[in-house]
């Protein structure tokens, strides 16, 4: 069954008890947690994801975000990430109880799952074709992401590119994508199928937003997809939207060091990585203006698809 | 009586796993990674021919940390090249101990470990060289608190750790394997004497059967904090099975024990790898060993800490005493490797002085 399917009340009922269990690509996750904004941020971003029975025996990580006993939580109340009982960070206000369950995910998959090439990078897919997009943050990296998938694309990832080490194919985890500070009234802006979750301030890194993935992308997040493009996108106020061929060698090495596990796998992280870059095109992209961005992307898309 | 928690009963006997529920797959992974010992479970289960019971779900988790316990393994032999490198400048011998020396000797104990640190033992009067050439070569201290490098370098037997520029490994450069302060005083230059060149790696020696064993048994007896202590039991386990085939082992290693003052270390290491891990020890080696053994009661108390702060560290193998055990474990340590007027000043430190270190990364 469908998160949205679950009573509000048994959703908090769950996730105070024994945890919310609910599956996320490739990865079951047990949830955690008496905060209410975090109740809130499932029930609005992940009610498209599988849930099942909260005696389901089996989850990849069991997660809680809760707040740290002490004194302190009457001064400046905090809420704390655990992985089965293990805080890997230190606590953040409780503001932030909502993205701290994102990035406590996400640092679950990258730490962990060395069965997957895991890149730092945006990845959608059209015609069976993904597009890779890892850039260095501010790059609007996740605002192009963002806007690709509420335009056609589905998505398979805003923050983690997952390369299946034994066929090479991109898996998906589509999660809800996370917004910083002006992408977050820019995609607000952009369409009216956009849901984001209320903000959280003053964050590491500013003020975070969650969209919430569509319909289309979580139903199909089984289905894995070859690479097409390297793409390496840049906002550059008043450009125009070019794509610029990038060298092969280049992309490479990018891709190595913003791979949260490349060094992990060895001489199997070159073979797979080397694979990914040899069928795919590698570009860079500068734009100034969304709508020409997506322009340029539905023409990769359907030159590719011709 | 051995122990009760699910991942000590499936490395005792990983055929029982054929019949686990996915509840108890589900569990037996969070013990297995909160212990840093899934990809050793996973060696035993392979050994025991029970790989295929593994259900599909629960397999990724395997070979994650199988790959990431064979990477760690490339890297060590890199590291100990390099270090091998800079001390053989300097024209001083590389001595390895623990988890590198088990991977350098080709062990079993080398088997589905995870490592922190490379750890080398040196002359003392080469301890300054040393250091030098290692910095030379890119290891430098961290960042310690001025306390805690004013501690190491006055106290403990070893330098504040040295960690690399650019590979950020780290290596612990010992010049004796308990601390000058530490109430036994194995003498560093009997381990030297006699330890033992490692085939295809020329220049690089590492202790002998009983010393590692017994070096294993004092480390893991006299540490604080024992957030592997399954781990280093499973070390254990894997030496005494691996070196119980040499002609003499038990004798000899009981011999060496009173040689180098660790009887106490070598009787609680046997106890404990048994409670855990039920490796075969002999019977005469029982009686030989029953003299270093403290008085009942003190046993008592040692069992009651020890089978709970070496069990798993996770809340499915705690019970209330858990924590108390612990802090005992912490406290006895200190107490073993510091005189007092030495001890008391430093816990009180420790609890009220020094500032959380942990990193703070969310993203």
């Amino acid at each position: 069954m469908k998160l949205l399917q679950l009573p509000p009340a048994e959703l908090r009922r769950q996730l105070a008890g024994a945890g919310v269990w609910l599956r996320t690509g490739p990865f079951s996750v047990r949830v955690q947690s008496r905060i209410p904004h975090v109740a809130e941020g499932l029930t609005q971003l992940y009610g498209q994801f599988e849930v099942r029975s909260p005696h389901e025996a089996f989850a990849d990580f069991h997660v809680s975000v809760d707040r740290p006993r002490g004194v302190r939580r009457w001064l400046r109340p905090q809420v704390n990430f655990a992985v089965d009982g293990v805080p890997p960070f230190k606590p953040l206000p409780l503001d932030q109880a909502f993205p701290m369950l994102e990035w406590g995910l996400n640092w679950c998959v990258s730490t962990r799952a060395h069965q997957y090439l895991i890149i730092h990078a945006g990845v959608v897919e059209k015609n069976g074709r993904a597009a890779i997009l890892p850039a260095p943050p501010g790059s609007g990296k996740s605002t192009l992401t963002a806007a690709l998938m509420l335009s056609g694309w589905r998505l398979l990832s805003d923050e983690l590119t997952l390369i299946d080490r034994k066929t090479g194919l991109v898996h998906p985890l589509p999660r809800p994508v996370s917004l910083k500070n002006q992408s977050i009234d820019i995609i607000r802006a952009f369409s009216p199928d956009a849901f984001v979750n209320r903000e959280s301030r003053d964050t590491i890194k500013g003020t975070v937003a969650h969209l919430r993935p569509l319909r289309d992308s979580v139903q199909r997040q089984h289905e894995a997809a070859r690479a097409g493009w390297v793409i390496f996108p840049r906002w550059q106020a008043g450009a125009a939207a070019s794509l610029i061929p990038r060298s092969k060698a280049q992309t490479f090495m990018f891709l190595a060091e913003n791979a949260f596990n490349y060094s992990h796998l060895g001489a199997d992280g070159f073979r797979v990585g080397s694979a990914l870059i040899d069928q795919a095109a590698c570009y860079d992209f500068e734009y100034g203006v969304l709508d020409d961005a997506l322009a340029v992307f539905e023409r990769l898309a359907t030159e590719h698809a011709a | 009586m051995n122990a009760p928690d699910l991942l000590s009963r499936t490395l005792r006997a990983p055929d029982a796993a054929r019949g686990f529920s996915m509840g108890e797959w589900d569990l037996l992974l969070r013990q297995a990674h909160h212990a840093g010992l899934s990809s050793r479970l996973h060696h035993g289960l392979r050994q025991a021919g029970c790989d295929e019971a593994i259900p599909a779900p629960a397999r990724w988790h395997f070979e994650a940390a199988d790959t990431l316990a064979a990477r760690q393994q490339v890297a060590v032999r890199w590291e100990i090249t390099q270090v091998k490198k800079a001390l053989g400048n300097a024209g001083i011998p590389l001595l390895l101990l623990k988890g590198a020396a088990y991977v350098a000797a080709g062990l079993p104990a080398a088997q589905g470990r995870l490592f922190n640190d490379l750890d080398i033992l040196v002359p003392r009067e080469a301890l300054d060289a040393a250091e030098s050439a290692l910095m030379l070569a890119g290891w430098h201290a961290t960042g310690l608190s001025a306390y805690d490098q004013r501690y190491y370098r006055r106290w403990m037997h070893e330098i504040p750790p040295l960690q690399h520029v650019q590979r950020a490994t780290v290596i612990d450069v010992h010049h004796a394997i308990l601390p000058d302060t530490a109430r036994c005083r194995p003498d560093p230059a009997k381990l030297r004497a006699q330890a033992e060149p490692v085939a295809g790696l020329p220049g690089v020696r590492v202790l002998c059967a009983t010393d590692r064993i017994l070096h294993s048994a004092a480390h893991l007896f006299h540490d604080g904090e024992l957030p592997h202590g399954l781990r280093d039991l499973s070390d254990l386990d894997l030496l005494l099975r691996d070196a119980a085939g040499e002609t003499d082992f038990w004798p000899r290693l009981v011999a060496r024990a009173t040689e180098l003052e660790l009887e106490r270390s070598l009787f609680h290491a046997l106890r404990y790898v048994r409670y855990f891990l039920a490796t075969p020890v002999p019977d005469s080696v029982d009686a030989a060993v029953a003299r270093f053994a403290p008085a009942r009661p003190v046993q008592a108390l040692l069992d009651a800490v020890f089978t709970r702060a070496l069990a798993p560290m996770h809340p499915s193998c705690e019970d209330r005493l858990t924590p108390a055990a612990r802090l005992a474990a912490y406290v006895r340590a200190h107490w073993l490797r510091m005189p007092p007027r030495l001890l008391l000043p430093h816990l009180f430190h420790k609890a009220f002085l020094a500032t959380d270190t942990r990193e703070a990364k969310a993203a």
